[in-house]
This record gives C-alpha cells, structure tokens and sequence, in this order.
C-alpha cells in the first residue's frame, strides 16, 4: 500500500505534520482489522462481509512540509473527510502514528489535545459548522472566547480577521442573513482567529455556486501568499486540486493511489484509475515543458529561443509555433532538451 | 407457466384476513345465542371482590409511614402551597393572596411581552381579566398554582432527562422504550395508583401531573439535541471547546426553540391533568366544573370550562410567540422598555398588596353568573326545540348498535369473549397479538370487574370506529387540499389544546347523562388528534408519485384509495391507534355523565373509601384494556407492513 509513497520526500525532520501507517475502521471490533495481516489484505466489500468492518482510512503514510498547501482528492466515500478528521483526533484513528512538530499527538490527553486545537490547528467545514445564534463576530471569536480571552482582546483580533478575509461590515449580521460564499469566509475567518499553525479544509466549497467557489479559491490562494499557514484541504474537485495543492494525494477506499504534485498526476498517473480521474483535464494548463522535453536529434538546429523548464506548456505553446527551429530548454544554463511543434500539439490537441 | 399457475392457487388457497375476521364473529354470535348468561362474572355497583376489599384495607400501608414517599409529599405539598399562597388563597394573616389580582396581570403580562410579544401581553391581560370577570378569579389562580407547581417539577426532571437523553444513544434507546410505554396508558389512570401512594391532595395532583406532563419535554429537548447539526458540534471541537463549552454554548442555545415547543406541550398537559386531578380533590376550576357536572348544572360548567379554555389559549399563545422569538439580543430600546416596564409591574405589584381594591378581583361586575344563566336558558331552549331530535339520535344508536354489542360482550361467558379475543388478535397479528391478548384477558379477569370492562369495551369500540371513519375523511380531505388544511388545522388545535371535562358539557347539554354522551364526548376528543396524523401521513406521500398515478388517468377515488392510502397506511396504523388510546383515555371522564362501568367505578373509588379498592381495580382494568388495544393494533399494523419501512435494515 506504501509503495506509491515514493514521490518527493520531504525529510523527517522538515515534516510539520508526519503521518504513519494511518487506520480508521468503523465497526464491530475495529481494532483487530490493522493488526492482523490477512483482515489488513482484503478489498472493501470482503472485510465487510468478513467483518462487518469498514476501512475508511487505511495504511496511510505521508508528510506535510511547514507551509505546504496539501490536498487530498478522492470521490465521496474515499475517506478523506474521515482522514482529515483524524489529524486533530476529532475522530480517533484506529491505528497508526501522528506527529506533528516532533509531538506524538496519539499519546496527546484530553486536555493537550484542547490546547493544540485551540492554538495550533483548525478547521473549516463543508456546511460552514457556524452557530446560528451568534453574530458574524462573535462566531469569529468563538475559538478565542473558550480559551478564555478578554473581550476587548478577541474583539480586537476578530475584527482583524474579519478584514482580512474580507467580511468587514457583517460584524453585526447573524450567519443566516448572509450569503453561502459569505458564510464561508466567516467559518475561514474564525479558523484564523486564533492563529493557528495549521489549517484543515474539510471540501470547504463543494456547497457553493461555481463562481463563488472560483472567488473563495483566489481568496485561499492570497491568504496562503498573505498569512502563509500550511494547509491541509481535502476536495473532490480536480480543478481546485490542482489550482490549490502543491502535492496531492488522492484517495480511493480509504487508501493511498497515487501522492505528487498536479504536474505528476497528470503526467505519470500511477495506474489506470488516476488516469481515469485526470482524463478531462487540460494538460496544457497543467503539465510543464519538463514533462514534453526531448533530445536533439542528430543534425537538428540547436541556436533556436530558450525557455525555462518550468513553464507551462500552454504558455509556450506561441513562442514554439511561431518559431521556425525547436525551442530550447534550458535550466541554468545546462540543455535539457528541445521542443518541437510536434511535441507541442500532442498535447494541446490531445484529449 | 406452470410456475405462474402454482403462485397463484397459494394465493387462492390461503383465504383473506377479513373472510377469517368475519367467521369468527358470525361464530361467535352463533354461539352466544346458545351460551348467554353463563359465566358472565357480573359484579354490582357496590358489591367488590375479595381483591378490592384487600385493597381498600391496605390503602394506608403503602403511601403513609413509608419515609420516602411521605417526605416527597410533604415537599410537594409545600410548595404548591407557597405558590397558592403567593397567588390564590388567604395567606400569612392577611385576607388576601400574597401578589393581588392586579400584580398578577401585570406580572403575567409583563414576562408574555418579554419572552414573546406584546400580542401576547395584551392577550394575558386580557385573559387574565376575563376569568375574573367570570367570578373565578381564585379558582383560576388555584388552578395556575397548581399547573406551575407541575410544570416548574415537570421541567426540573424533563430537561436534564432530555439533555442525558440526547447526549447518550443508550439513554435515547431506554428514554425512547419508556416513553412509547407511558403514552399508551390512559393518563387518568395515573392518578389512582399514585393517591395509593401519596395519598389525596395537592401532592398527587401534582406528581400525576408531573407523570403525563414530563414526556413530552424529554422527548422534544432530546430531540432538539440531536438535531443540532454535526457539524457544528464540530466545529466547536475543533476550536477546542471542553464538553460543557459545547454543551452550554452550542448544543442548548441551538435547541433552544424545540425545547420551548416541549416546553409549550408540557403546560398544555399539566393544565389538562391539574383540571382532571380534581377527581382526587385538586382545588381550582377543575373542581369548579366537576361539582357542576355532578349536580348537572351545565351553566355553571360552562362558565367555568369557558375559564379553563381561556387559560389554555393564553398560556398556548405565550409559549408558542416566545418559542417563535429570534435569536437576535434584544435591540437597545426595547432594553429600556422592558427596564422601564418592571418598574410599572412592581409598582403594580405594591398596590396590590396595599389597596384592597386592587388585592380582591371586583365583584361588581360578574359576567360568570350571567354566562351560566343564558347557558342554562340556551341549554334549556336547545333541549326544548331539538331535544327530540337528539334524544331521538341518541335512543336509536343506543338501541340500534351499542345495546346488541354490549349484550354480545357483557352475556358472552368470560371464556368466549377471551377465546374470541385472542382468536382475533392471532389473525390480525400472529402470536405478537395473541400473546398479549391472552395474558390481558386472564389479567381482566383476574381485576374481578371483567363485567364491566366488557361494557366499557363496548362503547370504546363503537367510538372508535366512528372515530377512525371521520378521521380518515377530515384527514384525506385535509391532506388533499391546502385551503381545507389550513382552516381545519387551528380547529383541531383548539381541540387538543383543550382539557377533556370541557367537551362533556355542551354533550350534556344536548344528550343528557347516558353512555351515548360519553361516547360522543371521547369522539370529539379522539377526533383531532387521528385527523392530523392522517392527513400528516397524505401529505407525506411523495408529490411525484401522485402525479404519476394522475399521468396514467386515475380517477380521484382511484387515486385515494390506491395510491394515497396505502402508502400513508403507517400513518393510518397510527392514527387508528391513537384514536383508539385517545377514547380509551376519556372513559374516566364520561363516567361522570353516565357512561357507567369501569369510569364510574374508578370515580366511585375516589369519592367512596369503601370503594378505594374496587376503583383502583377499575383503573388498573383500564390500563389493561389499553394495552390489549394498543399491542393487537401494532401487531396488526406490524403484519400489514408488507414493504420496508425507512430506516430499515435492509
């Protein structure tokens, strides 16, 4: 199961977040599922009907880098809502380790385990999770009051919030008088009251309208530039994924399929399932010209444009036509290989 | 085909349920021609049984001496008397309640315009006002004592209970079992157990009041638990929120309305009960109107069951605007009203206790006894002018079906009715009927008032089948149609809303005491209640699937009777079972205006000691037939499930 995990490691002891052979089984005797071997071994539905057991998260291994925006992709009933869940143990894993900054957050009490999701990790959910009965404001200083803030404080802080994330002259609304896409921005403002470390996006947008959903990722993506939290976000939607994520995991029955970066999915999908997945997408918008490069030929011209290695093919797709020799990618001054029309069109005219 | 063909003769060969039904009967019938008046365990009004005379000598040993009970006695009985004190009666040597009649309007008025509006502050006042206009005033304040008395015990158990009960499956599972269980009692046999224990008073009204009044807010404070949504439970844990961080912050500010709506249920059942409870000597308008029923004098009843709707439309309407109340704080100037209004209410509560005229309702004006004198002259003009006409009505139902069924019932040896009964309730519902059936039957038996059980069956049957057929029309034709709905849903409100002495009057007035009054009386308060679930249960079904039965050209009737009823036919179960409880529950009730029986027996047993013992068999008979009633129609309605149910395990 660990053996797609073999992509871009991030060194131990750079991992923020360091996960570890991760289970969640719902059911009957859940424990013994991990630790024995054969029950370990079999698909969905035989540990079902061997077990009355379901694995929605299993044997999942991988680590987040300190400001790192990490997505897990799946469809629903992949595990990945449950996967996100067990990071900060709101639903306690059935087996496996978690360490976040060196901490075993398995071995954490009660009562650390408040303290870490007070001030170091936090969460914002698919329907919002806000508390109705409460104003925009004083849902944002929720986190900031049960951990025992004065109000002059949490006011002073929910109000700086409340500006970055945009909501400036909702303070006074209640959550139901607002909009889906302003809803969000109160359930994002008050995961960043308190400062987290770490922020977990439980499909945050799935519930909006597609171009609210556009304006909610833009704004994602300026806070990250902005505040430069990592970011754990859990989607369904390929186009977010690859928008957002610098890695991606993606999910299916509780395990790991494939775990790169977007260019990587797209272009070296690890079996027919994630080519499956990532069939629709415009590789041109995704993959890079270090992914079309080849060789010179014997006798081919090499005193063609350079470009970087790193841009996108549709980017270059221009400068390649309209040239009458290949293209030359270069990365510090060293000659990967060239590019061509041909190479070029393959993939832009390929679906 | 031949596999086809063979399907079909099993189905030919097993004969219907109903031709099944119908032999039994026609049997039955055949056999009593040949078996009457042996073993028919006839009992008179006075005569008791070994059982009721060990009863009624053991009467003390139970309730006085036993510490526990005496003690909660005493602390119940206290503070309904502080509460009397503080409201209704003469109190720390004055001639006067402690807050007079105008410090109680203001007050009543005060907290209907905080916790709701100031709709419902008129409403109060206004309410609050006529009842002393009727000359009730202390009989109405008596009856609010007690009801708050219940209420405030009720939500003390009721709340913390329901919280428990959301926040634990397992406690859900036992709350849920128990619950089911007391709703299928007839509530007014609550009352004579409980005298047993507590003896007659103030106390048992109260803790038999507490008893009907609890359910419903458990139920609703679980349930409002449970539905605040998961993810904002969530949420609050993610942020870090300690159990009772969530719980006070989150999970009960979110429940807030539906508690208030469990709130609401419960003080419209303990104003209903603490009326009822009058039969064991609760003071206030229940007692005002039980004295008038017993002497038939249908004016004073009136004026006072008019006083007891009143209370119930005043207290229905606060709790549902306070229920209704958004979440926001309160802006600043309605703050400084509200500042500005206590200190009128406190004012008002100083006169009140300085002026006499402001301590003692005025009597100058009694519209109470012009109320009951034009009742009197209607009621007397009504049976002058139509009471040929309902008297006529009443003799011919009386003669024509329910005399041959209570014969059929009361001259059938004990052992054939038994047979018969358990026969039925194996082919309406297998073993789950039967085995009920018979231990009930025995357990009949064993009260020794099976004679009278039998003639109390008698008119519960023939009032529930009156019942079911009017509720299923009322209900489908709601169901049917918005505009129907909507008018005829504040009627059956009102209904339910009001406490059952009050529908016996006007019967009284048109029928006289005889068993056909209590028959018609238990109709009108069965009626609502199987109306809405039916038409609840027509509503449920899936918009499409009627349209795709019209698209295929289906007559109305065809429509109804193929589409909407079976589909609704849970709903319908239901509705025949509550209907069924809901008659069975008025029996107590109508045997105040002739109904005979066990209704008599019991009330008998309030009002004769020597018949304590006899009574309290009687109630227990009640509670029997109940759960005969109750199982047969679930497991009836268990077999006619041929499709799963939602929620189903597949």
């Amino acid at each position: 199961m660990t053996a797609q995990l073999e992509y871009p490691e991030v060194q131990d002891s750079d991992a923020l977040l360091s996960i570890q052979g991760l289970w969640k089984v719902f059911g009957p005797k859940a424990q013994r599922v991990p630790h024995r071997p054969d029950l370990a071994a079999l698909d969905r539905a035989a540990l079902y009907t061997r077990t009355g057991c379901t694995a929605a998260v299993r044997d999942l291994s991988f680590d987040v880098a300190p400001g790192e925006v990490f997505v897990v992709m799946g469809l629903s009933g992949s595990g990945k809502s449950t996967l996100v869940r067990c990071l900060t143990r709101l639903i306690e894993p059935t087996a496996g380790s978690l360490i976040f900054e060196g901490e075993d957050l398995r071995a954490a009490d009660e009562k650390r385990l408040r303290t870490l999701r007070r001030s170091k990790f936090s969460m914002v959910f698919q329907h919002f999770g806000l508390l109705p009965h409460r104003k925009v404001i004083d849902n944002v200083s929720y986190g900031l009051e049960i951990r025992g803030e004065s109000k002059p404080d949490r006011r002073r802080r929910a109000q700086e919030v409340i500006d970055l994330v945009g909501l400036a002259g909702n303070e006074h609304f209640y959550p139901e008088q607002l909009s889906g896409g302003m809803q969000q921005r109160v359930g994002l403002a008050r995961a960043l009251a308190n400062d987290p470390d770490v922020l977990l996006f439980d499909e945050p947008f799935s519930a909006l309208d597609p171009l609210i959903r556009r304006e909610m990722q833009n704004e994602v993506v300026r806070l990250h530039r902005e505040v430069g939290k990592t970011m754990v976000f859990v989607t369904h939607d390929l186009s977010e994924a690859l928008r957002l994520g610098d890695r991606i995991l993606l999910m299916r029955d509780g395990g790991a399929v494939q775990l790169g970066t977007g260019d990587e999915l797209v272009g070296a999908p690890a079996d027919e399932y994630v080519r499956d997945f990532v069939r629709d997408v415009p590789r041109a918008d995704v993959l890079t010209l270090r992914w079309i490069v080849r060789d010179a030929r014997p006798g081919e011209p090499l005193d063609g444009p350079e470009v970087g290695p790193d841009v996108l093919v549709r980017e270059a797709t221009r400068l390649v036509l309209e040239a009458d020799r290949p293209v030359k990618v270069v990365s510090n001054g060293t000659l990967l290989g060239v590019i061509d029309d041909e190479e070029i069109l393959a993939v832009v005219a390929d679906h | 085909m031949a596999a086809i063909t063979s399907d079909v003769e099993v189905e030919v060969r097993r004969p219907r349920r109903g031709v099944v039904v119908g032999i039994l009967l026609v049997a039955w019938v055949a056999v009593y021609f040949v078996l009457r008046g042996i073993d028919t365990l006839t009992l008179g009004s006075q005569e008791t049984t070994t059982l009721h005379r060990w009863l009624t000598d053991h009467r003390d040993d139970l309730g006085q001496g036993n510490v526990v009970f005496d003690a909660i006695r005493m602390t119940v009985d206290q503070f309904v008397v502080l509460l009397q004190n503080l409201l209704a009666q003469p109190a720390y040597g004055r001639p006067v309640p402690v807050i007079g009649w105008l410090g109680v309007v203001a007050v009543a008025a005060y907290l209907a315009w905080a916790f709701g509006n100031w709709k419902v502050a008129l409403l109060t006042a206004a309410g609050l006002g006529f009842v002393g206009l009727q000359g009730l005033w202390r009989e109405s304040m008596d009856t609010l004592a007690l009801t708050i008395a219940a209420v405030l015990l009720s939500l003390l158990v009721a709340i913390p209970l329901g919280i428990w009960a959301g926040l634990s499956n397992r406690a859900f599972r036992v709350a849920t079992l128990v619950l089911d269980l007391m709703q299928t009692l007839p509530t007014f046999v609550y009352l004579a157990p409980l005298t047993l224990f507590f003896a007659i008073g103030p106390a048992a009204a109260t803790i038999a009041t507490l008893v009907y009044a609890a359910p419903p807010a458990v139920r609703l404070t679980a349930h409002a638990i449970r539905s605040v949504p998961a993810e904002s439970v969530e949420a609050a844990r993610s942020l870090g929120s300690t159990r009772s961080q969530t719980l006070t912050k989150v999970l009960l500010p979110m429940s807030r309305s539906t508690v208030v709506v469990g709130i609401n249920q419960t003080i419209m059942a303990a104003l209903s009960m603490v009326t009822v409870a009058a039969l064991i000597n609760a003071p206030g308008l229940g007692d005002t109107v039980l004295k008038a029923l017993e002497t038939l004098d249908v004016g004073v009843a009136f004026n006072g069951g008019l006083a007891i709707v009143v209370l119930a439309i005043v207290l229905d309407r606060v709790t549902t605007a306070a229920g209704d109340r958004p979440w926001r704080t309160a802006s600043r100037r309605r703050r400084i009203l509200l500042a500005a209004g206590a200190a009128g209410v406190l004012v008002a509560v100083w006169f009140s206790r300085t002026y006499v005229w402001a301590a003692e309702f005025p009597t100058s004006v009694n519209i109470g006894s012009r109320i009951a004198v034009t009742t009197s002259n209607l009621t007397n003009w009504v049976q002058d002018v139509f009471g040929g006409f309902t008297y006529g009505v009443r003799d011919a139902v009386t003669k024509g079906v329910l005399n041959p069924l209570e014969a059929l019932l009361t001259g059938s040896p004990w052992w054939l009715v038994a047979t018969v009964v358990v026969a039925l309730a194996a082919v309406l519902g297998r073993w789950r009927g039967a085995l009920p059936a018979a231990v009930c039957s025995l357990l009949l038996v064993a009260t020794g008032v099976w004679h009278d059980s039998m003639v109390t069956l008698a008119s519960t049957l023939l009032a529930t089948v009156v019942v079911v057929a009017v509720g299923l029309v009322l209900g489908v034709w709601a169901g049917r149609n918005r505009r129907v709905d909507t008018w005829i849903r504040p009627v059956l409100d009102a209904g339910q809303t009001m406490p059952p002495f009050v529908y016996l009057v006007p019967f009284l007035a048109l029928f006289g005491t005889s068993r056909f009054t209590a028959i018609a009386a238990a109709i009108v308060f069965a009626v609502p209640v199987t109306t809405k679930i039916v038409a609840d249960g027509i509503k449920a079904v899936p918009v499409a699937t009627v349209e795709a039965a019209n698209s295929v050209g289906s007559s109305n009737w065809q429509v109804i009777s193929k589409v909407q009823l079976p589909v609704a036919r849970r709903a319908i179960t239901l509705a025949v079972n509550q209907g069924l409880i809901y008659v069975l529950s008025m029996v107590v009730v109508g045997g105040l205006v002739g109904a005979q029986a066990l209704g008599y027996d019991v009330y008998a047993g309030f009002t004769q000691s020597e018949l304590y013992g006899k009574g309290l068999a009687a109630g227990l008979a009640i509670v029997l037939l109940g759960v005969l009633l109750d199982r047969v129609t679930q497991a009836a309605a268990r077999r006619t499930q041929r499709f799963p149910r939602r929620g189903d395990k597949l």
